[in-house]
């Protein structure tokens, strides 16, 4: 089955999201992230959505609830590379994504979320 | 009115939501819109393709390109699912009566231009969506 690769980087996981999204792989998604967490022990995850040019309430609900897993797994969650027309469209939609913590690039979320976890240990 | 294209697409599993969201993207993108109004119209299209696929049981969705005073994108999303008793009700954020957000109906509203929706308890669903380059 098809899914979205994760990359392990020290004390964090990445996800980069290189497809249009269906609903099987976004879910497919939060599964094997929260397995990895896990397995893997990892503090920290990133999520690349660079290359989604769309992102509708059930990608926005499946990125909020792997943020939300994740936290309750002890890792912190970063989506980054959020397109402009994206983040007017999901406001719009009514979806702003509270809570989840984002930055511009993998770079900036990664420093972001170095921060995040020394403040928590 | 001026139609410079129109066809229909199936709506019946989660895939075809990728597919028309593709089709989509393409004829606005065909009539000019801006990268925010194909975002809008693409977004809000996959929403309702989701409630026709979800709550009518599957449907159509007719696609007509528009060229009036501007260039629009008219949606239609047709099913002969079970209907929506209140629609007011349905149109709140946050109502659902599947598992969802419930963002669906106002999001793909606050998202278009147009939107216009026509329902019967029993008889099926069809909401029509228009946005403008």
């Amino acid at each position: 089955m098809e899914h979205i690769p994760i990359l392990k980087m020290g004390a964090f996981l990445l996800a980069s999201i290189q497809v249009d999204m269906h609903d099987q792989l976004a879910l497919k998604l939060q599964d094997d992230l929260t397995e990895r967490i896990v397995r893997d022990r990892a503090r920290g995850v990133l999520i690349d959505i660079s290359t989604l040019d769309v992102v509708d309430s059930f990608i926005g609900r499946m990125i909020a609830s792997i943020a939300g897993m994740a936290r309750v797994l002890d890792a912190e969650t970063v989506v980054v590379g959020m397109r402009p027309s994206v983040a007017i469209t999901l406001v719009e939609l009514g979806l702003p994504l509270e809570g989840v913590y984002t930055a511009l690039n993998v770079e900036k979320g990664m420093a972001l979320l170095r921060d995040r976890v020394t403040e928590r240990s | 009115m001026n139609r410079l294209e129109s066809f229909s697409l199936s709506l019946r599993a989660a895939e075809d939501i990728v597919r028309m969201r593709q089709t989509v993207r393409e004829q606005a993108t065909r009539l000019g819109f801006s990268l925010v109004d194909q975002t809008k119209i693409v977004t809000a299209a996959s929403e309702l393709a989701r409630n026709t696929i979800l709550y009518g049981g599957g449907g159509d969705v007719l696609v007509e390109a528009l060229n009036e005073r501007r260039k629009g994108l008219r949606l239609t999303f047709i099913d002969k699912g079970p209907g929506i008793a209140d629609i007011a009700l349905a149109l709140q954020d946050g109502y659902t009566t599947g598992g969802g957000l419930g963002l669906g109906l106002g999001g793909a509203k606050r998202l278009s231009n147009e939107f216009d929706i026509h329902t019967r308890p029993g008889e099926g669903t069809r909401v029509t969506i228009t946005r403008w380059g």
